[in-house]
């Protein structure tokens, strides 16, 4: 059979083939993805020959995931719509909460304020001008009550990209929950926890790495016992790709930075089929529709192989990549920003086809603000036309055995393993960002990208080619500048209302558990209950820790 | 012979977006200017503290986290208090129009909006800069 066909591509190519070529040339010389795969014209069976369908690919819910992670993906239960969302104040925010579960948003998904995500309280020198920017303003434990106001914890699952300060934020949302009567072992959701990327291209540290990975593992020891069905980490590329990378390069150092966790964990004693399972992933959804659904499934069966094979994980459980997807900021454009309505929906499709297991979908107006309320609903409804209307949430993992998707998928396998490779040549992720390896990779990538726009090798619509005379986009989101005084007087409030003794103590407590090798979560759980300041318990481990310099 | 251009890309604020500061740097490495780059969370006074140290001609701002309308000024304003004034101020970054006629009252010369050509800066910044 492939030797027909065989002869058969040849005689094709020398005769249909040269004869469509010698009368007009292909539009380039060659074509490539991002991660520098040379693509060819046509996929054959050829291509797949050495694929051992039982081996690589399997079937959903079983070893290797290549076709998802659930025996019935989306015709059980559709992904969950998660919008990434927050803004100036608690009050805001919740408003904003309500109003996505109100249009059918299955998930909620908390975007934090700088100040909050690196540890300083709103009346910091160093937070003004970023009160409530980039996401919800959160001091105490009392803006943590109004933010979940009204908003039944048992009922939802809650994302919180939070990194530095993770152990802060999940531990108010505990104590949120307690006062809702609801118990901890039924809260779901995910915190982001994910510091090494951190350094290597979203720049929210506070800590040196090896105190910032005792803190994760902390995490693991305390969830295991105490918050069984929370995912403990978001193991992300999203961030990787944001600044800049491949596909290829965003699988590779997503995945070595998770064996850099595995391996921290099972350092600090927990048994590696304890904790693998509430791993969860965090890719990015970008322009080229069918790299990208290779990526998906490439990472689904390289994490597999290496719970498995590396960690000797005895639980399918443990080998399971589950993911959340973001549709890619950095393809939103400010030129014609309707356009970008179409950017995310192909995008969102990619995610989907990839076999997701949640989304966020970009809003049109990112390049200039945070989005409108208009604009988030567009981005939620694209999701709904995906889910209700296209048709392919109907099959499970469409695209496979697509002779182009599958070679894709086994190219991504292998050029992100052999980084992997290199990458534990050097002692791991973290020597690897130490050295500034992953960030010049990284920047390598952006610069070239950069490039191949301005040389328009790569054509982006409506900023280096079909662009048009437009006016100004104006009716964007605008953080008031109001939000800061009102937020620093909430929290001066709460300062003269807490007992400052307990506060006291459970700050002296809590320097006690870092000084020595105690879990430093359960007093982090003691000190927000009491209202000490997210400032104050990050100032305590700063005090102990000390502060990352970038190189 | 006019000497060579000395810039500095700094990165104000808490903001850790630094793949458009990075690209342009390099872009103007590329163009034969002198390029130092501060990496992330700068304050103003360190940023302003820098550009005098280093000699530059000209300081390029970046902020995506929409904490430019504090932070940009402010370093003009300490440029003013230090009697730097003579070294200029651009920026970009996620920046809404309708703030920059304020940015520019300010003293920033010129923002650059996404989608901006690594080229536009470049010749922006030679056109800006006196260098003979």
């Amino acid at each position: 059979m492939s030797k027909k066909i065989h002869e058969e591509l040849e005689r094709w190519e020398k005769t249909t083939l040269q004869k469509a070529i010698s009368k007009s040339p292909e539009r380039q010389p060659s074509f490539q993805t991002t991660s520098h795969i040379e693509l060819k014209r046509l996929y054959t069976p050829l291509d797949v020959a050495e694929i051992d369908y039982c081996e690589d690919l399997g079937f959903p819910g079983e070893y290797p995931f290549t076709r998802g992670v659930q025996p019935t993906m989306y015709r059980g239960r559709l992904w969950t719509m998660r919008q990434y969302a927050g803004f100036a104040t608690a009050e805001e925010t919740n408003k904003r909460y309500k109003y996505l579960l109100e249009h059918g948003q299955t998930g909620l998904s908390v975007a934090f304020d700088l100040p909050t995500q690196i540890g300083y309280d709103s009346d910091h020198p160093l937070a003004e001008g970023e009160v409530g920017k980039v996401g919800v303003a959160i001091d105490t434990l009392k803006d943590m009550e109004i933010l979940f106001d009204g908003i039944p914890l048992d009922k939802v699952s809650t994302s919180m990209t939070i990194n530095s300060t993770a152990a802060i934020l999940l531990t108010m949302y505990m104590a949120v929950a307690e006062k809702q009567g609801v118990k901890p072992e039924a809260l779901q959701g995910t915190i982001q926890n994910d510091i090494l990327k951190e350094y290597c291209a979203r720049g929210t540290y506070i800590f040196p790495p090896l105190e910032s990975m005792r803190i994760v593992t902390d995490i693991f020891a305390f969830c295991k016992e105490n918050l069984p069905k929370w995912n403990t980490i978001s193991i992300s590329g999203y961030h990787i790709r944001e600044a800049g990378s491949s596909a290829v390069q965003e699988v590779a150092f997503t995945l070595a930075n998770g064996i850099a966790y595995v391996e921290a964990a099972i350092r600090a004693g927990l048994d590696v089929d304890s904790f693998a399972s509430r791993l969860s992933f965090f890719f990015n959804s970008h322009n080229h529709f069918i790299e990208e659904i290779a990526k998906f499934r490439a990472a689904r069966r390289l994490w597999a192989k290496i719970m498995k094979e590396r960690f000797k994980a005895k639980r399918d459980e443990s080998c399971m990549l589950r993911f959340h997807t973001q549709t890619a900021g950095c393809t939103l454009t400010a030129q014609q920003p309707d356009n970008n309505v179409v950017r995310v929906a192909f995008q969102a499709l990619s995610a989907v086809l990839g076999g997701t297991q949640s989304l966020h979908t970009n809003s049109r107006d990112e390049a200039y603000a945070l989005p409108s309320e208009d604009s988030v609903r567009i981005a939620l409804r694209t999701q709904q036309i995906i889910a209700y209307e296209s048709g392919v949430a109907e099959m499970i993992d469409p695209l496979a055995g697509s002779y182009a998707v599958e070679t894709l998928t086994n190219e991504i396998e292998k050029k992100a393993m052999e980084y992997i490779q290199k990458i534990d040549e050097m002692g791991g992720a973290i020597k690897a960002i130490e050295s500034g390896y992953i960030q010049q990779e990284i920047a390598d990538s952006a610069y070239q990208y950069q490039k191949e726009i301005e040389s328009k090798k790569r054509i982006i619509v409506g900023v280096n080619q079909f662009q048009i005379e437009e006016p100004p986009f104006r009716d964007i989101l605008r953080i008031q500048p109001e939000v800061e005084r009102y937020q620093k007087e909430k929290l001066s409030r709460v300062k003269k209302e807490r007992d400052s003794g307990k506060v006291k103590e459970a700050l002296t407590k809590l320097r006690k558990a870092a000084q020595g090798t105690d879990n430093v979560v359960p007093p982090i759980l003691e000190a927000v209950k009491v209202y000490a300041t997210l400032g104050e318990i990050s100032d305590t481990l700063r005090e102990v820790f000390g502060e990352y310099q970038e190189r | 012979m006019s000497r060579k251009i000395r810039v500095l890309i700094a990165k104000p604020g808490l903001d850790g977006h630094d793949r458009g500061a990075k690209v342009i740097a390099r872009a103007l490495r590329d163009a034969g200017m002198e390029v130092i780059y501060t990496g992330i969370r700068q304050t103003p006074e360190q940023i302003v503290n820098t550009a005098i140290q280093e000699g530059v001609d000209i300081i390029g701002l970046s902020c995506l986290s929409g904490a430019h309308n504090s932070l940009f000024p402010k370093v003009v304003q300490i440029l003013k208090e230090k009697g730097a004034d003579d070294i200029l101020v651009f920026g970009g970054g996620i920046i809404p129009v309708d703030d920059i006629p304020g940015l520019k009252k300010a003293g920033i010369r010129e923002i650059f909006q996404p989608g901006t050509s690594t080229e536009e800066i470049i010749q922006y910044i030679q056109k800006t800069v006196k260098t003979t």
